[in-house]
């Protein structure tokens, strides 16, 4: 009888490992960021090729998009950049967001290494960023002829990511 | 290069863990005491080599060296170099090395110390602790390295440390509740190690209670500390929030203090045997278990800085191999001869068994309402969340009976005690008690309750005093009484002013959300706050919009600064609450909203007694040192006696 009393302990942690289990195969928190699924955030910038103009959420639907945050700072943006130049020759629509930069720099930077951008939304103070949660730049999102952010990548877009990540969901 | 550094060292200390794990083991299958020694240099090395890797991520942070993925994510060139420092164990990653390297302090004091331990006893030990070093440094190595490089494209700057980390409090809040958490390996290595050599005498107990002791220091402090922080930093004023973090901090707090207690009967009566040892696993077991909540995300709460379910798989499984296979041992192998000596119901042992079993009926109602949600959800009751509530509603009343149970034992002989011995001795203190509370409540002004929490307080404070006066010696008066006792006495007292604290603060805080303007007053009880101006403030990494308050009390004249800082490189806004800190009470003023014409919003708030709570737990801890060592002087005592 002592001998069965002394299996409680190990019993009990049995039940509680399960939920554990449980809880870690059942993870709420496991989307990779907090905007995918929803609708592109509220927003009103400037364009950064004519700064009369107003950007908002609703000039970026009506066609699968990248949404792309760049910055003249960013290294690993001119590593990206003729990728972007491929993609917009194929036709893909892309969208960028100069993210926490100047509008001299940028206007320079499109001039010279060219525009894969169908608009470039001027996002000086990071506030566009900070809603859909950048962390650094470069940033692209896929949005859905509706507006609803699909996916999510940190890092430099380049063909391998492209196809094994962007492609399948433009598919679907 | 640092990072290279680091991340060798890490690895290095991986092998030398691997060789603390097997080389005492393999000496005391051998029966070879050199091989068994080695447990003491490996030991040694595993400390030097976490230290260096410790170091090496110090100099990344110091260096800016934003190429390293964890210091360009935690740092930022603005930041104060001791917040670089702090970043290292600010999040995730660096906080699982600092842990790991902590538990190697644990291991360097055990080669240093703890000399009158059996060679074979201390090679298990050993090795039990080197199963325990390998497992997490196994974790950091193959799931969360802080040396990964993000190269080539290190960025300029970092993205800045999480602002609630910058703080005093967090600086040495983190490290102190690591050297508790892991300090509960330690007494667990001593349980396995029993188990392994299927002890059936008390020799191991003697040599764990100190161990165990200075463990149970570590969390006082530790948690302690943390509360304190929550309430200088979170911004609301509150102190305690039952959020799953601190619950996993304060279910290893609670088991550890039954098992220093379960020791304590162990050692001087020889009862208790393997329920002493299912004390020391649980305690790590729990501590465990905390890493996993905040680690993996299972449970979100606001300390959950970073999660990550592919880590938490990995504790999942270290969880399951060490715990389950602990248990299993400890079903398989516990001392089945159970030692039969007769108590009676006003004896210290029966005490000292209602307070374990208090402790461990709290520690369960606290696992469950942190473990609850998750329970509900895997059987589909849908999602929930237990609050401050339940526990207030389960757990304190427990922790009351707990509570009552402390200023009697100390009365109370081993075996049996006389009754009316026990009330000519108890009704002294519990009598000043009475007259007191009754003097400070009617002076206070203060309901039933406050009477209530005043009697228990000082009832639990005057008797636990009472014992080194009762128990003083004639010729040498209180030089007589051993470090053990006023150990005890300190630990037991501190109770009691957490009883007073904690009381009052709940009964009597007055909060008042008001709009302020500049120059004019605003009263709460005798309390009157003015704002003299606000301005503008600006610190190394943060703007901050800044209040000059003036708060008036009687005579006295206390001027505030509370501030409203937004870190530049996140963005993010935190609350500098500025805080009064008396003796009597606490006055906290926090920013919070700017009003359209240049008011704010600010929330004001008198707590009386607050401070109680933390120098309660300050003397817990403080009275359980006093009894860790202690009991090492007493020891040398007796020797050179008996010499």
């Amino acid at each position: 009888m002592t001998r069965l009393v002394r299996f409680i302990p190990v019993a009990i942690f049995a039940c509680i490992a399960g939920f554990l289990v449980f809880g870690l195969s059942n993870d709420p928190t496991h989307l990779p960021s907090a905007v995918v699924g929803k609708p592109l955030p509220e927003f009103q910038l400037i364009d950064v090729e004519d700064e009369s103009l107003l950007i908002s959420q609703d000039d970026l639907v009506g066609s699968y998009s990248l949404i792309n945050f760049w910055g003249t700072w960013c290294q690993a943006c001119h590593v990206e950049h003729p990728f972007l130049l491929e993609l917009a020759a194929q036709g893909v629509v892309i969208y960028g967001v100069d993210y926490k930069d100047q509008l001299a720099p940028a206007k320079r930077w499109l001039n010279e290494l060219g525009n894969p951008y169908q608009r470039v939304i001027f996002d000086a103070r990071g506030s566009l960023g900070f809603d859909m949660g950048v962390t650094g730049a470069p940033e692209t999102f896929l949005v859905d002829p509706n507006g609803v952010v699909l996916h999510r990548y940190q890092g430099v877009l380049d063909r391998a990511v492209w196809e094994a990540q962007f492609l399948p969901l433009i598919n679907q | 290069m640092a990072a290279e550094i680091g991340l060798l060292t890490l690895w290095l200390a991986f092998g030398a863990s691997i060789s603390l794990a097997l080389f005492p083991a393999l000496g005391v299958k051998l029966q070879n005491p050199s091989l068994m020694l080695l447990g003491n240099w490996f030991a040694a090395l595993v400390f030097a080599l976490l230290s260096l890797s410790v170091a090496a991520l110090g100099a990344a942070f110091l260096a800016d060296d934003f190429s390293v993925a964890y210091v360009a994510n935690h740092s930022n060139t603005l930041l104060p170099w001791y917040y670089k420092l702090t970043a290292v164990w600010g999040s995730h990653e660096g906080s699982i090395l600092f842990q790991v390297w902590i538990l190697s302090c644990w291991l360097l004091a055990l080669s240093l110390g703890g000399r009158s331990i059996e060679l074979a006893f201390k090679a298990k030990v050993f090795s039990v602790l080197g199963l325990v070093t390998l497992a997490l440094i196994a974790f950091i190595v193959f799931t969360s390295s802080p040396f990964e490089r993000l190269l080539p494209f290190a960025p300029n700057e970092g993205s800045d440390l999480n602002p609630l980390l910058q703080d005093f409090g967090m600086i040495i809040h983190p490290p102190l509740l690591y050297v508790g958490y892991v300090g509960t390996a330690v007494a667990f290595a001593f349980a396995m190690a029993s188990l392994i050599e299927r002890r059936d005498d008390d020799k191991w107990a003697q040599w764990a209670q100190p161990w165990a002791l200075v463990g149970m220091v570590f969390l006082s402090v530790g948690i302690t500390i943390g509360s304190w922080w929550a309430y200088a930093e979170l911004g609301w004023g509150g102190w305690w929030f039952w959020d799953p973090v601190e619950n996993a901090s304060l279910m290893p707090w609670l088991v550890s203090v039954a098992l220093v207690h379960s020791l304590s009967v162990n050692v001087q009566r020889g009862i208790f045997r393997s329920w002493t040892v299912l004390l020391a696993i649980s305690a790590f077991s729990l501590s465990l278990l905390g890493t996993f909540l905040v680690r993996s995300g299972v449970i979100t709460s606001v300390h959950a800085f970073a999660t990550d379910p592919e880590r938490g798989m990995f504790i999942l499984w270290i969880l399951l191999l060490v715990v389950g296979g602990s248990l299993f041992t400890f079903a398989l192998r516990a001392p089945t001869q159970a030692v039969q000596r007769k108590y009676g119901l006003l004896s210290r042992e029966f005490f000292l068994l209602l307070n374990n079993l208090f402790l461990v009926v709290i520690t369960f109602t606290v696992l469950i309402g942190t473990l609850w949600p998750l329970i509900a959800d895997a059987l589909n009751w849908g999602k929930i969340s237990v609050g401050a509530q339940y526990f207030n509603w389960v757990a304190l009343p427990i922790f009351a009976l707990t509570v009552l149970t402390a200023p009697m034992a100390p009365f109370l002989n081993w075996k049996k005690t006389q009754s009316n011995r026990l009330t000519s001795r108890i009704i002294v203190p519990l009598a000043l008690a009475l007259v007191l509370a009754l003097v400070i409540g009617f002076s206070g002004g203060y309901h039933w309750q406050g009477y209530l929490v005043w009697f228990s307080g000082l009832a639990i404070i005057l008797a636990s005093a009472s014992v080194p006066w009762y128990s003083r010696s004639k010729q040498r008066g209180f030089k007589s009484i051993r470090a053990t006792v006023w150990g005890m006495t300190f630990a037991h007292a501190g109770l009691g002013v957490c009883v007073v604290g904690v009381g009052m603060t709940s009964l009597e805080s007055v909060e008042r959300d008001v709009r302020m303007g500049a120059g004019e007053p605003v009263a709460i009880g005798d309390v009157s706050f003015t704002v003299e101006r606000f301005y503008r403030l600006d610190g190394p990494n943060y703007a901050a919009e800044a209040a000059d308050v003036i708060v008036n009390e009687g005579s006295s004249v206390t001027r505030l600064t509370a501030e409203k800082r937004r870190y530049l490189a996140s963005g993010q806004i935190m609350t500098e609450a500025a805080v009064d800190a008396g003796f009597t009470r606490d006055v906290y003023v926090a920013m919070g909203e700017q009003l359209d014409n240049g008011d704010w919003a600010m929330r004001l708030q008198v707590k009386p007694f607050m401070r109680w709570v933390w120098y309660g737990g300050g003397l817990v801890a403080f009275g359980a040192l006093l009894s860790a060592f202690g009991r090492r002087s007493r020891r040398r005592e007796t020797m050179e006696v008996g010499e």
